[in-house]
């Protein structure tokens, strides 16, 4: 197939950036969305002109890493995946297609369609972990016993990939689901327990400080993340907080 | 320099522990005055870094991805093995150790092993400590699996996402750390090179792949822990950045790089669908317990398929070849990994592959869900099923047992594998090769390390299934905090290392002068153009089996592609901007060297181990034929070309096990 | 405490609160409306109206508790928005919003601007009188020629056609703010659980009910009067 691509074109941090139209042809559908990409990239760079700079790395949805904004869709119009999972066979012939990188004034642009993601780590370093050493000496696995539900929703929120698609497609540009998910993991963990109360109030506190917006409840994150997190793990989190909240 | 191993003397299961009891510590005081550099946040290097900074080091943690979280340990499905004995099976360290040995095909080292199996079951304690939500039971005790062919179930998991939940276990631990100071994160950054000063590792040369700069980094001690080479195939299952530049910088520095002959071809990927594909996706192998493998036995049957004028099941049975049930009898579509690998691709070369690139058999299952419907039917109780009602009891099973993977397969081949055969093919999955350490993980470089899949020491010339999380975390989190330690008693009074000795400055000014020469050369072939090249050589002459001609080729073709490569190569944009083309240039290059020394190794290796299978070395059944005289680690010494590269044998002794032929019959 | 309002789901929190409120209010204020058309006349209405517009309590401790809540939640309504606003400074060229969540979730600061903007109505027709009248007339009696004023005073109001039809449109804003605004509301206080399905289809009962009593109510004035 033929593609007309409308894509987002940005040299620096400080450029203005504007949108670029470009002519893909002869796409196959079996084609994965980034594949595409390269042919694209391929063109660009017999033909002297720079290729697209876009984020991507296991190409099998799951290290989080590539972030489009498709047709004004995070990771595209298909459900459940990341766009390097997204194939060509979900456009026709003759589209035009428009490629964004995920926009929030928390995830500033480095190039083109790649953008920075880092205020998720500081997130994370505010208090995404328990404070357990590395000695060897810890208890046995087995010494405390976790409900099969318990671990089963532990799990369920740990497949969070970190992609960020949540924040690009949240009207607000929240970060809750991200935040949320993490927050659940360890709630629902007896091993979580000990830090609970300090845990929420941090990392809430770094979210906010990145500048992500509130969340409004749209539910819009819950339909796009490519892991399906539920919305059930902001609930949680604002339970966490406001226990935390009079504890602390 | 002759080879040490520096294995402890004693009996196997008491080295570790006397081990641990003599070697040198350093005070806490004196920790806070010693840096260590750290390449890779996968399982080993994430783990490395929190567990040296938890001791007190300060390290300084590099990752070419955007952040730790996202190397490409996460990738990883199955699960991790451990010798806990939780199911009461008669699992034990010996054992583990021994299925480990025994599936390297006797060709790994027995201490390393051993300390391995002996540490596997702190690995579980740790990671349930640090919240990773493992699969448990009813009762709430943690559940295991049966994997890859043992005898026990000791594969612990969770969901088919094992890897990434202990990769973020170990990217938690990092936080902490980092949230600390211990740690100081390097993200987007790529090692191009390693400084040495007075005969050690003093350091790093690394670019910022936003800026482009070129920054000097010095430490006491460096630590490599950048994954494996799969990416010299260009199509693998590794991920697209993947790459071996970091091993192959301190290969060329002194690093004798080990067995890298012995690869990984895993039998059940998703196929190529054509020029275009970037990369492959694996299939877990236990799809295999069910489905049937066959290509169509005439040609003219295979003609009609991939031009669209037949469907696979309009063949019917005695029209098919269900190739590893004729060759195997015994074992059928259940022998190990390298033998189907090779089934497929011999039923490919003569021309039966199924898709458009020839290259992708059938796995078919039909048989099962007839099979499952007619069990389900008596179960039910119903008499006289019709052939809908079997086929959906059957496919209700099916479902349940493989429905994620069956999901994922449809959304990628865009066809349903309950109506028609999947299409699978073998694909590049791990290098069991590596950078050659000793006991302490040592390189021959003093001071500098290597760990996880970037080492050599565990796997032998095969590695099991669940194996390689355990090694990534064993050696980050129980062996290398230790080891290291020892080396750096004696660097308690050096202080900081400065990074305006002539050494760093020639390391940068080389680092430099490549990339120079890169954005300058403006010629006419992209990156991607020579490495596909590059893989495709290595596919077809250094794949899943090998012969002497092929090889002899693969050496010539390999080094006049690399000069090709470096006169014509084209590298667009700058060297000051984020320039991923630069980035991957760089790499390819230094897979235009490894593949050579691949080709060698694989040249020297005269007979067939694992995961190397020489043409002239099989038995009279076609299998892999072990030399005893071959039973030695091939150790490289950088010379320049790698044609000229020394050959230092490790001389493998095993003494707790008695080795024997593998049989798969 | 202090200082956490600053934090965001603090915030929602105390949104979710004074929603919870209002719509309480809500509740309150369509039950005694809806006796305006109970074929008495206005009796019970007017008795109602009596009660609460003279009443101490509700006088001095609810209404200005109420007038806080409304300001409260429009205030904090604004500051969100503006500062969700602020959390994507560079717009998407396309977006596919619909894709993925509902037009009303999108939009409550529309909606919420609508029903602004009906309050204002609302209190210049009832309201303002109603303080001129108790407050600085100093009448409480509640009487206008003997009679209590309260339904006559409603009737008069939905003659207008024009001021029906506002009223109206107010609603279906009303309606449309609720239908997001009720779920929203008890997921932003952490309520997620095997309940919230229920609790999900009962809210959009509120939000289509409440708003359709009121329109109800309107309408049956003007073309009853």
């Amino acid at each position: 197939m033929n593609l007309t691509l409308k894509i987002w074109r940005q040299e620096n941090a400080n450029d203005k950036g504007k949108m670029v139209d470009y002519k893909v042809t002869e796409i196959s559908e079996h084609m994965s969305f980034l594949e595409m990409m390269d042919v694209l990239n391929e063109q660009l760079v017999n033909s002297g002109e720079e290729p697209v700079a876009f984020d991507h790395d296991c190409r099998e949805g799951i290290c989080g890493m590539c972030s489009m904004y498709i047709n004004g869709e995070a990771h595209g119009p298909d459900r459940g995946v990341t766009t390097c999972q997204l194939h060509m066979r979900m456009f026709k012939d003759g589209d035009t297609i428009t490629i964004e990188p995920w926009r929030a004034a928390a995830f500033p642009v480095i190039k083109d369609l790649v953008v920075d993601r880092s205020a998720f780590d500081r997130i994370q370093h505010a208090g995404g972990y328990i404070s357990v050493n590395t000695s060897g000496n810890t208890q046995d696995a087995n010494a405390i016993p976790i409900s099969k539900e318990a671990a089963d929703k532990a799990m369920d929120a740990a497949t969070c990939i970190g992609c960020g698609a949540c924040v690009a497609t949240c009207k607000n540009s929240s970060a809750m689901l991200f935040v949320g998910a993490k927050v659940s993991q360890y709630a629902l963990l007896p091993q979580g327990q000990v830090e609970a109360t300090d845990r929420v109030l941090n990392m809430v506190a770094q979210m906010d400080a990145e500048g992500f917006g509130n969340c409004t409840n749209t539910g819009a994150c819950e339909v796009e993340c490519p892991k399906g997190i539920s919305l059930e793990n902001i609930a949680r989190m604002n339970r966490e907080f406001l226990s935390a909240s009079l504890k602390g | 320099m002759a080879l040490d191993s520096k294995i402890p003397k004693g009996p196997l299961k008491d080295k570790w522990t006397d081990y641990k009891n003599h070697i040198d510590l350093v005070n806490p005081a004196n920790k806070r005055n010693i840096d260590v550099i750290v390449v890779g946040t996968g399982l080993a290097g994430g783990s490395a870094s929190a567990t040296l900074a938890e001791l007190g080091y300060n390290v300084k943690a590099f990752a070419y991805q955007d952040s730790p979280r996202r190397a490409h340990s996460i990738a990883a499905q199955g699960g991790i093995n451990a010798a806990k004995n939780y199911q009461g099976d008669g699992d034990s360290t010996y054992r583990l150790f021994y299925d480990t040995v025994k599936g390297g095909d006797y060709r790994s080292r027995e201490a390393n092993v051993y300390r391995l199996a002996e540490v596997s079951a702190n690995i579980i304690d740790q990671c349930v400590a640090q919240g990773v939500p493992f699969a448990r039971d009813y009762g709430g005790l943690l559940d295991n699996r049966s994997f890859g062919g043992v005898l026990v179930s000791r594969t612990f998991y969770a969901k088919g996402q094992t890897g990434q939940q202990l990769l973020l276990g170990a990217y938690s631990a990092m936080n902490r750390q980092i949230a600390r100071g211990k740690i100081e994160m390097f993200n987007r950054h790529e090692m191009l090179d390693v400084v040495i000063v007075d005969g050690k590792a003093r350091g790093i040369i690394a670019r910022d792949l936003v800026t482009g700069e070129i920054e000097r980094h010095s430490a006491h001690a460096v630590v490599v822990a950048s994954g494996g080479y799969g990416n010299v195939y260009f199509l693998s299952t590794n991920a697209m950045g993947s790459n071996a530049t970091a091993a192959w910088k301190i290969h060329k520095k002194g690093a004798y790089f080990a067995n890298p002959c012995y690869t990984q071809i895993h039998p059940t990927c998703i196929p190529r669908s054509g020029d275009y594909q970037s990369k492959l996706t694996l299939m877990s192998e236990s799809l295999r317990n069910d489905g049937r493998i066959w290509v169509p036995k005439s040609m003219e049957d295979v003609m009609a398929i991939r031009e669209g004028r037949k469907k696979p099941t309009d063949l019917s049975e005695d029209e098919r070849d269900y190739y590893l049930e004729r060759r195997y009898p015994a074992f059928g579509n259940l022998v190990p990994r390298d033998v189907a690998s090779r089934a497929a691709k011999e039923r490919c070369d003569a021309g039966y592959g199924v898709n458009a690139t020839g290259e992708a058999v059938y796995l078919d299952f039909k048989s099962a869900i007839q099979r499952y419907g007619k069990e389900q039917a008596k179960i039910k109780h119903i008499s006289k099923p019709t052939e809908k009602q079997i086929y959906d009891l059957g496919k209700d099973i099916v479902k349940a047992k493989y429905g994620n993977l069956f999901q994922m397969y449809e959304k990628i081949v865009d066809q349903n594998p309950y109506e028609t055969p999947m299409m699978i093919y073998p694909a590049v999955h791990y290098t069991m090769g590596g950078v050659w350490v000793d006991y302490n993980l040592m390189t021959t470089i003093p001071g500098c390390y290597a760990i996880g899949e970037a080492n050599f020491s565990d796997h032998g010339a095969n590695r099991l299934g669940a194996s390689a999380l355990m090694q990534g975390l064993a050696d980050g989190y129980f062996v290398l905090p230790y080891t290291i330690g020892d080396y750096l008693a004696d660097d308690i009074r050096t202080g900081k290392i400065a990074t305006d000795s002539p050494e760093f400055e020639a390391a940068e000014k080389e680092v430099s002068e490549r990339i120079e020469f890169f954005i300058n050369n403006k010629g006419t072939h992209s990156v991607d153009y020579y490495h596909k090249k590059l893989g495709k050589i290595m596919w077809d002459k250094c794949g899943m089996s090998r012969n002497e001609t092929g090889l002899k080729e693969a050496i010539i073709e390999i080094s006049e592609l690399r000069a090709d490569f470096w006169k014509n190569v084209n590298v667009p944009g700058t060297a000051t901007e984020y320039n991923e083309q630069l980035a991957k240039a760089g790499r390819v290059a230094d897979f235009l060297e490894l593949g050579e020394l691949f080709a060698k190794d694989a040249l020297i290796r005269e007979e067939s181990a694992g995961g190397h299978f020489r043409e002239e070395f099989q038995t009279e059944d076609g299998e892999a034929k072990r030399i005893k005289e071959f039973q030695f680690v091939s150790a490289w010494e950088y010379k320049g070309e790698p044609k000229d590269a020394i050959l230092h044998k490790e001389e493998l002794a095993y003494e707790n096990i008695e080795v024997k032929e593998r049989s798969y019959k | 405490m202090s200082g956490i309002l600053n934090s965001s789901i603090a915030r929602k929190f105390a949104m979710a609160l004074s929603a919870f409120f209002l719509m309480f209010f809500l509740l309150q204020h369509l039950v005694i409306n809806i006796t305006s058309i109970f074929p008495n006349n206005g009796k019970t209405f007017n008795e109602l109206s009596h009660f609460m517009g003279t009443n101490p309590l509700v006088q001095y401790l609810l209404q200005p508790v109420l007038i806080f809540g409304v300001v409260f939640h429009f205030v904090m309504g604004f500051i969100l928005e503006l500062k969700n606003n602020s959390a994507r400074k560079v717009k998407y060229a396309k977006n596919n919003g619909a894709a993925n969540s509902t037009w009303m979730s999108r939009n409550m600061i529309w909606s919420g601007l609508a029903i602004l903007a009906f309050i204002v109505l609302h209190f210049i027709d009832f309201w303002f009188p109603e303080i001129n009248t108790k407050f600085i007339q100093g009448d409480w009696s509640g009487l206008h020629n003997g009679e209590f004023r309260y339904f006559e005073e409603l009737q008069h109001k939905f003659v207008n056609p024009a001021r029906v039809a506002a009223y109206v449109v107010a609603f279906i804003f009303l309606g449309l703010h609720l239908a997001h605004g009720f779920n929203s509301a008890f997921q932003s206080v952490g309520a997620n659980n095997k309940y919230t399905k229920g609790l999900k289809t009962f809210g959009k009962l509120y939000a289509i009910i409440i708003p359709l009593g009121f329109v109800v109510i309107a309408l049956f004035h003007h073309f009853n009067h």
